[in-house]
C-alpha cells in the first residue's frame, strides 16, 4: 500500500520537474524562466522527498527526507529572490513584450 | 521498473539545464540553470536510494541543497556589483 502511494508521489514530482524544465527551455526571458523553473522544480523535488518519507516511514532516512523538505523550500526561494534582484541591478533587459515593471518605480 | 524510467527522465531533464548553461544569452540564465540543476540532483539522489539501496545518499542530497544555496547567493552578490564581504 505504501509502495503505491509513494510511487504516485514520485510520478507527480517527476511531472512537475518536467514542466519546470520545459519552461526553462521555452520561456523568453530570464525572469520568466526563473519564475517557471524555481517554483515547479522545487515542488516536484519536495514531492519526491515526501514520497521517500512515505516509503520508509519513521526511520532514519524518512526523517532526513522530511527535514530536507523545509530546507529545500527556504533555500530555493531565497536563492531565487537574490538572483532576480541581482540580475535586475546588473541591468539585464526585460522581455520586449513585458507589460508592467513595478520594481523600477520602487527603486526611485 | 517505473523507478528506473523516472530516473532516466530526471537525467534527461538535467541535460535541458546543460543546454541552458551552454547557450544561455546572459550570465543570469546560466546561473538559473545551475540553480535548477542543483535542485534536480536532490531528486536524482532520492530516486537512486530506491534503486541502489544505499542509504547515505540522502546525506549527499541535504549537503547538495546547502552548497547550491551558498553558491547561488554568492553569484547573485557578484551580479549586484558589491564585494563579497559587504
Amino acid at each position: 500500500m505504501s509502495n503505491t502511494i509513494s510511487l504516485i508521489f514520485f510520478i507527480i514530482g517527476v511531472v512537475f520537474d518536467l514542466f519546470g524544465c520545459i519552461g526553462l527551455i521555452r520561456l523568453p526571458d530570464v525572469y520568466n524562466r526563473l519564475q517557471s523553473a524555481t517554483k515547479s522544480v522545487t515542488l516536484g523535488t519536495c514531492s519526491i522527498l515526501f514520497g521517500l518519507f512515505i516509503k520508509f516511514g519513521f526511520s532514519a532516512i524518512g526523517i532526513k527526507a522530511l527535514v530536507a523538505i523545509p530546507l529545500l523550500f527556504l533555500a530555493s526561494t531565497v536563492a531565487a529572490h537574490a538572483l532576480v534582484r541581482g540580475s535586475y541591478k546588473y541591468g539585464i533587459k526585460l522581455w520586449d513584450k513585458t507589460v508592467i515593471d513595478d520594481y523600477k518605480d520602487v527603486q526611485k | 521498473m517505473i523507478i528506473n524510467l523516472l530516473l532516466y527522465i530526471l537525467i534527461g531533464l538535467s541535460f535541458f539545464c546543460f543546454f541552458r548553461v551552454v547557450f544561455g544569452p546572459s550570465i543570469a540564465d546560466r546561473m538559473v540553470a545551475i540553480d535548477i540543476f542543483g535542485i534536480l540532483v536532490v531528486g536524482i539522489c532520492g530516486l537512486l536510494i530506491l534503486i541502489t539501496g544505499r542509504l547515505f545518499l540522502i546525506d549527499i542530497a541535504i549537503a547538495w541543497i546547502l552548497v547550491s544555496f551558498i553558491g547561488t547567493l554568492t553569484l547573485a552578490k557578484y551580479l549586484t556589483g558589491k564585494k563579497l564581504d559587504e
